[in-house]
């Protein structure tokens, strides 16, 4: 690691600021020491610079965005002229190990300066407590414009998501253009071309996370929740039965075909080389296997093997089969607990998906006791509507609660904010989500200690919920309440 | 009115809250998770996407050509509007341009006048009085039928309609483009199709609450566009409560100066209200004001001295503060200038005055009022105080010649009130018996206690509301006649700018059906297919109303 040292000039001036008001940072970094006096920040004045001694400098494309994006934040157009008492100049250091640190430490220094009430000599040291921090979009039951993932990944940045898990296609649709198989989308999709994601949205999509520090891992869900897989790809779903004849419906893919392995093998290969990121999801949720056992071929196939009548046991061949395709692509895969659940050898599994509800902590510990990395989805189904003070549902996780040991709690990597589609799309995914995922921020990257207080994480979040405003997102109240700038739009 | 309007209560107090299942609300708990009701599979409607369902209405399968570049919205020779209206001419520039986009001249030269085309569509305003100037009041709707030969008339080239009054045809208008449809190769079509319409009840009401959150006027003007889209006809205000009062008195300017979350910025001005006003009356809906007394009044304290009840412990003021206090003259002067102020400024004839969940303690603690209850006699019984202020508060408004409206506690509370009284019905409980009881008593009546849809659930909680019956209490036809309506409340609580018109639409467009179409016109299943090309065309008019179900609309939201 290579450490960054970025240096920011500015005019100094002390002024004085009506004390109180929290400044909304969120979520609460490690540690922060206030000073008493109070400094302002002038557009003329201050500048972002990377230090003499870092290893990135002009031409770090990923920090050359951020100093200009950031700084629009800092001084929107209307910034109100403040006395000035005395000037000095002065600058503030930053320092971290890569580039994505920077870019969420810095995202705390902008934090401290739009209310102009923070000494900018404060020491802020912050790290996250869970390098994953993720949220699920579901742009198959609704299709989601381009503009409005784009946007949302602005918002992740702001409360120091790192992952956005797409959950590109399911059973309504399949919205993914593919260029080996342009019939997915052509026939799956609600539209063949108002209502898909060409290859060149994806890279614009994916570049404007890597500028965000936020990594995009593609969900590609099978065997099950892939009716709308079907329609462009013949053969690849298991036909039903009813008795002896075909009931004209289908079921999860077929896992007897080698033809379907090697569709497989080509779609994820496109689908890898598009997303750099070194995670796939492969869903492997909720697998109905009444079709398989009412196709007499599937039947077959089992006796052939020599499986009985446990069905989990071809699931499982199913998804050895696609790890092996994952691993000569050289990507970490991840699946959802049922795999894990139904598979005869769990331990092979890289990464698991806790979702269900329940006693998901019970899961998370067998799952960790196997050694197998966990992402915690359990308690933050966002999707079911609620008055928003259900915020504190949210942040109330205590998500290493479980009993095990060190080496256990260590394999759960982090967590996600689900929200999936049934009743989502466009008209209302802003307000659904924020600022309800930044209670599941807060708590996936701030010290759990810190950050146990439900009423006095409120009025930061308050706070931080009319920043959010400020910058034009749509985030809902969590009460009432005003801010000093409403959002003015629909 | 909603269950948890918390008057009073710091943030410290919040999270005790959080927990408690409001009361009065049996039935509707605050974040169901299961399922609510079935999800209907979709289809195709023979009454396509109207919405709400017209009385009468026959689609033939006779389709005409509609284009841009030719088609036109007229007055016809009889009728008693014309160019001068500018209620309709602003209306027909509205529908065209809902009907055809923005671009123009769509479709090519070929001839005008061809036999499968409409080129014209001719509005008759029937009544010799057009209304044109007029503010649409709780009549307008009442006195229009459409005889045989008045309803949708095809002839060769144009669709003829007429009404009586203009508000009822800009809602035929509505009818009109919600019939125009596109065909596989995007022409605009309609077909032959003849339609009677008329409302089910006079009031269709919606509640915004702009003092608990302040909304952008912006935002105000979005939603009574979209409610026109769902022919409601009363945007019932609930101006100022407890939290802030954003209403901009010229008599009184220290309210909204004290009283607002921000005297600038967080404001109505006499601007502002006008423009939302003739804003609503361009779409033929009244704007009824709220101005809630004596309890959910804090925010009109910090701008009026001694309006309200200093409260007591033991016999000391404790500094914080109840209800308007009833038995000072300078409470009754203010009142007098201030609804002096407010029925000039608002025109419909009605205000709206309150009057619910008036908390006794603070009355109680005051030695003031203990005195004063003594000498009049009123013993114990807090009540008789209510009665007392409501009583003269209601002389003051009935002597600026408006009619009023009170939340139902004012009747509970047996206070003697002018038989015009409007009693709006909202406690969740019981509501059929309150009915039953309020129209016995020979009073008018609202209903708006199953439409709160500030309470949300997972799933398709639109059906809820659907399936309410609002004449399903015991009563004799009389007692049924006096239900003029009802009202779906979006309280503010939980709702800003931020999440109002996806929260809003289309849930309130059930409401909106039931309150206009036939009793009979209950088939969940017609309903869903038909609401939901409904809500796409919402979508499509740049209303964020938000999915009912997965899916997709042909023109997604392009806002954001």
């Amino acid at each position: 690691t290579h450490t960054h040292w970025i240096l920011f000039m500015f005019l100094l001036t002390l002024q004085r600021v009506a004390p109180g008001g929290e400044a909304g940072v969120w979520p609460m970094p490690r540690k922060m020491s206030e000073g008493s006096e109070r400094y302002a920040l002038h557009p003329q004045g201050f500048s972002f610079r990377y230090g003499r001694d870092s290893s990135a400098q002009l031409g770090c494309s990923v920090l050359d965005a951020a100093f200009r994006r950031y700084f629009a934040l800092c001084f929107p157009e209307n910034t109100v002229e403040t006395d000035r008492l005395s000037v000095s100049a002065g600058h503030g250091e930053l320092t971290a190990n890569t580039v994505w640190g920077a870019l969420r430490g810095e995202s705390h220094f902008r934090d401290l300066i739009i209310r102009l009430s923070r000494n900018l000599f404060l020491k802020i040291e912050d790290f996250p407590r869970f390098q994953y921090r993720g949220i699920l979009l579901d742009t198959s039951r609704h299709f989601l414009p381009v503009r409005t993932i784009l946007k949302t990944l602005d918002v992740m940045a702001y409360n120091k998501f790192n992952v956005l898990h797409w959950h590109v296609v399911d059973d309504p649709s399949f919205p993914y253009q593919s260029q080996s198989f342009p019939d997915l989308s052509n026939k799956g999709a609600f539209h063949p071309q108002s209502h898909v994601y060409t290859q060149a949205d994806i890279r614009k999509m994916v570049s404007h996370a890597r500028l965000r520090g936020i990594r995009i891992i593609p969900e590609f869900d099978s065997p099950g929740h892939t009716q709308s897989w079907g329609k462009g790809q013949p053969g690849l779903l298991t036909p039903c039965y009813k008795g002896l004849h075909p009931s004209g419906t289908f079921g999860p893919v077929n896992p007897t075909l080698s033809t379907n392995y090697n569709f497989m093998g080509r779609l994820l290969k496109e689908v890898s080389t598009l997303f750099p990121d070194p995670y796939i999801h492969l869903g492997g949720d909720e697998v109905d296997f009444s079709c398989w056992k009412s196709n007499p071929d599937v039947r077959m196939f089992m006796k052939k093997m020599g499986f009985g009548t446990d069905y989990g046991k071809l699931g499982s061949l199913y998804f050895k089969n696609m790890m092996n395709i994952i691993e000569t692509l050289n990507k970490t895969s991840v699946v959802w607990q049922d795999v894990f659940d139904y598979h005869s050898s769990p331990k092979s599994l890289d990464v698991v998906e806790v979702w269900k509800a329940g006693c998901y902590m019970c899961e998370v510990r067998r799952v960790t006791a196997a050694g197998v990395r966990v992402i915690l989805a359990s308690p933050w189904y966002l999707d079911q509507p609620g008055p928003t003070h259900e915020w504190s549902r949210f942040y109330t996780v205590r998500p290493l609660a479980f009993t095990g040991t060190e080496h256990q709690k260590r394999l759960l990597i982090g967590g996600e904010v689900c929200l999936w589609g049934e009743y989502v799309d466009g008209t209302n995914l802003a307000p659904l989500l924020w600022p309800r995922a930044s209670a599941a921020a807060e708590r996936l990257w701030s010290d759990e200690a810190q950050t146990s207080s439900v009423s006095q994480a409120y009025p930061r979040l308050a706070a931080f919920r009319c920043k959010l405003l400020r910058r034009g997102v749509q985030a809902q109240p969590l009460f009432v309440g005003h801010c000093k700038h409403e959002y003015e739009d629909l | 009115p909603a269950p948890p309007r918390l008057a009073g209560l710091g943030y410290g107090s919040l999270w005790l809250r959080l927990t408690v299942t409001p009361v009065g609300t049996s039935g509707f708990s605050q974040c169901v998770r299961e399922q609510w009701e079935e999800v209907p599979q979709l289809g195709e409607s023979r009454f396509g996407s109207l919405w709400p369902l017209p009385q009468n209405v026959v689609i033939s399968p006779v389709a005409f050509m509609l284009r841009s570049s030719s088609f036109q919205i007229v007055h016809s020779a009889e009728s008693s509007a014309g160019p001068g209206c500018s209620i309709l001419q602003s209306a027909f520039r509205r529908y065209f341009e809902y009907m055809f986009g923005y671009t123009k001249n769509q479709g090519g030269n070929t001839k005008k006048g061809q036999d499968s085309e409409v080129t014209e569509l001719q509005v008759w305003i029937t009544s010799a009085d057009s209304e044109c100037d007029a503010y649409p009041s709780v009549t307008s709707d009442e006195s229009c039928e459409f005889p045989e030969p008045m309803n949708f008339l095809i002839f060769f080239t144009c669709f003829l309609f007429a009404c009586f009054y203009t508000p009822l045809l800009l809602l035929g208008l509505e009818t009109f483009s919600q019939l125009v449809y596109e065909d596989q190769y995007g022409a605009k079509k309609i077909n032959k199709t003849d339609v009677q319409d008329f409302p089910r009840f006079a009031h269709r009401g919606l509640l915004l609450d702009s003092s608990r959150h302040f909304l952008p006027v912006k935002v105000i003007l979005a939603n009574l566009e979209a409610m026109a889209m769902n022919k409601y006809n009363v945007f019932h205000w609930h101006i100022v409560d407890d939290n802030s009062f954003p209403y901009e008195s010229t008599v009184f300017p220290d309210l909204s100066r004290k009283g607002a979350y921000h005297p600038y910025t967080h404001i109505y001005t006499p601007t502002d209200v006008k423009m939302v006003i003739e804003f609503a009356r361009m779409r033929g809906i009244r704007v009824i004001s709220e101005f809630d007394t004596p309890g959910h009044t804090q925010s009109w304290g910090k701008g009026q001295m001694d309006l309200l009840t200093s409260c007591y412990s033991g016999e000391n003021p404790t500094g914080s503060f109840g209800p308007v206090n009833p038995i000072l003259n300078s409470t009754y002067d203010f009142m007098a200038k201030f609804f002096k102020e407010v029925s000039l400024v608002f025109p419909d004839t009605y205000i709206h005055l309150g009057g619910d969940e008036v908390d006794f303690t603070c009355w109680k603690s005051n030695p003031d009022i203990q005195a004063f209850m003594q000498e009049h006699g009123f013993d114990k019984d807090f009540k008789k105080l209510e009665s007392y202020y409501i009583q003269k508060l209601l002389d003051i408004v009935g002597s600026t010649k408006k009619g009023y409206m009170i939340w139902q506690e004012v009747f509970d509370n047996g206070v003697k009130v002018r038989p015009d009284t409007v009693v709006e019905v909202w406690m969740g409980s019981n509501y059929q018996e309150e009915l039953q009881n309020v129209t016995a008593a020979g009073f008018s009546t609202i209903l708006s206690a199953p439409w709160y849809l500030d309470y949300i659930s997972y799933g398709q909680d639109w059906q809820r509301y659907y399936k309410v019956e609002p004449l399903a209490f015991k009563g004799t036809d009389a007692q049924k006649k006096l239900v003029i309506g009802g009202e779906a409340c979006l309280w503010g609580e939980y709702v800003d700018a931020t999440n109002l018109t996806p929260r809003l639409w289309p849930r309130a467009s059930a409401v909106a059906e039931r309150l206009w179409s036939n009793q009979n016109v209950t088939d969940v299943g017609d309903a869903y297919n038909r609401l939901t090309q409904h809500r796409c065309r919402m979508v499509a008019r740049g209303i964020p109303a938000e999915p009912l179900f997965v899916g997709y609309c042909d023109q997604e939201y392009k806002g954001l």
